[in-house]
């Protein structure tokens, strides 16, 4: 497998704060790599370095590389809503819009003019077929999003986020507002998206980490202390830092 | 200290306890052979219900932990560790009522020379030293010492490898000896047993404190 995601040598700074320091990272394609450690270790903002999230946020500085299939993702000529079609970003809290179902899926195309009814709808479909929505919906996609239960819709955010056809999926504690069903729900879809899509996911929930990802990284006070396979770092991890950490024996 | 670790330290000084349990079988199993104690041999039979309990117990604590607490990485290793040895503990137990059984079908005293050819109390020492060192093993968690036992259970197979030649000869001088010859060879292949256990126990240490897997490796593997 190549590697999809490649950090080299990155730091970051908001002013003078120093919060990521010098990581090197890659993601291989078509895997699942989850971001873990304890508030404030850096793990979103390293998540967001992927889609450029950071970049509006006052102070932000950033050294060092990040390559997506092995360009740079910050290179001038980019365009980062480009950039931002081939990364989807699905967040802790379901944000969907206030409007319908359908329109809430396809409204990545429609603000890129695509007005084709025929390739919208079958976007529509396809998508929510992927988010493992579309049988609880398919007779409702008129109705508004809001009414969908918290699990429909972040399964719905996860459509949305899949309609433009990204490679990459970011997706930030996507099951920590979520009852164990509807979490369980995502976790299942994220096994089933992985074949398609690369997925970073951030979560503070150590199971879900091992249930869900290949890849393990574990951040700490900006540090990358530990990046290694999923089930390496939880029955053996080299850092005592990672073991104290996964144990809940830190601080 | 946070609850899982609670649970761990528990189930630790409760596998202890196993440990001592099983040893205290061995050794009386010991004495009831040598002195044809039936009635220590009996006492031996009636704790094997407890350690067999025991063993229950520790499964559950263990599968209960496992359930509750998802446990990863070395406290996994540990809890791991812990049902394998539980197991091989319980089947020490097993030898030593077995050999109680035997106290129990013969007939006359053992005879000193039977017991210096065959070099039973050398392996009865020897078997009971090295279960106590691994329960020292696991106490204190000292890999060297659990790979120390890799060596010494090599004295238990050479004496069980000797023994046929040594109860042959027995026999054909004490022709009248011969049911007894015979559970004394049976006792020592069970005593080759516990080293083999104890083995075990040995490679389920070094797996929880190193993360190394032992099993099915040579001797000088063991010993790296």
């Amino acid at each position: 497998m190549s590697q999809k995601l490649e950090a080299k040598n990155v730091n970051v700074f908001y002013d003078q704060t120093h919060v990521i320091k010098n990581v090197n990272l890659s993601v291989k394609a078509n895997s699942v790599a989850a971001f873990i450690g304890p508030s404030g270790c850096g793990k979103s903002t390293f998540l967001r370095l992927y889609n450029r999230m950071n970049d509006l946020i006052e102070g932000f500085r950033k050294e060092g590389e990040v390559l997506l299939d092995g360009k740079d993702i910050y290179a001038k000529d980019l365009r980062v809503e480009d950039l931002r079609k081939k990364v989807g970003m699905v967040f802790q809290k379901p944000n969907p819009f206030p409007k319908s179902i359908y329109e809430n899926v396809i409204y990545g195309l429609r603000i890129r003019g695509v007005n084709n009814k025929k390739l919208l709808d079958e976007t529509v479909e396809r998508s929510l077929r992927q988010a493992a929505l579309w049988e609880e919906v398919k007779d409702n996609l008129k109705k508004s999003a809001l009414a969908l239960s918290g699990g429909q819709q972040q399964r719905l955010c996860i459509a949305r986020a899949i309609a433009t056809e990204p490679s990459v999926l970011l997706m930030d504690e996507p099951a920590s507002a979520l009852d164990p069903i509807s979490s369980s729900k995502i976790e299942e879809l994220i096994y089933e998206l992985k074949t398609q899509y690369t997925i970073i996911i951030v979560t503070h929930n150590m199971q879900q980490a091992g249930r869900v990802s290949d890849t393990t990284a574990f951040f700490y006070l900006g540090e990358l202390v530990e990046y290694d396979t999923t089930k390496k770092i939880f029955m053996n991890p080299s850092d005592v830092r990672t073991q104290d950490y996964i144990t809940g024996r830190f601080g | 200290m946070s609850h899982l670790e609670v649970e761990i330290k528990n189930l630790k000084s409760e596998m202890l306890e196993m440990f001592l349990l099983v040893k205290s079988q061995l050794e009386k199993s010991k004495e009831s052979l040598v002195r044809l104690d039936k009635d220590l041999a009996r006492e031996v039979l009636v704790n094997e219900k407890r350690v067999n309990g025991f063993e229950l117990k520790l499964d559950r604590d263990c599968e209960n932990i496992i359930a509750l607490f998802n446990p990863v990485a070395i406290d996994l290793r540990f809890v791991l560790a812990c049902m394998k040895i539980n197991s091989n503990l319980e089947r020490i137990g097993d030898i030593a009522e077995g050999i109680c059984q035997f106290v129990l079908n013969i007939k006359l005293e053992p005879e000193k020379k039977l017991l210096e050819v065959t070099r039973m109390l050398e392996m009865y020492d020897t078997s009971i030293l090295i279960l106590k060192e691994v329960t020292e093993a696991f106490d204190k968690e000292d890999t060297g010492l659990a790979r120390s036992v890799f060596k010494k259970d090599e004295i238990l197979d050479e004496i069980n490898l000797n023994a046929n030649q040594a109860v042959a000869d027995f026999i054909r001088n004490n022709p009248d000896r011969i049911n007894q010859s015979l559970y004394m060879l049976s006792a020592i292949r069970k005593l080759e047993r516990v080293g083999d256990q104890c083995k075990n126990i040995a490679e389920e240490i070094i797996f929880y404190i190193e993360a190394k897997v032992l099993k099915h490796k040579s001797k000088e593997q063991k010993q790296e």
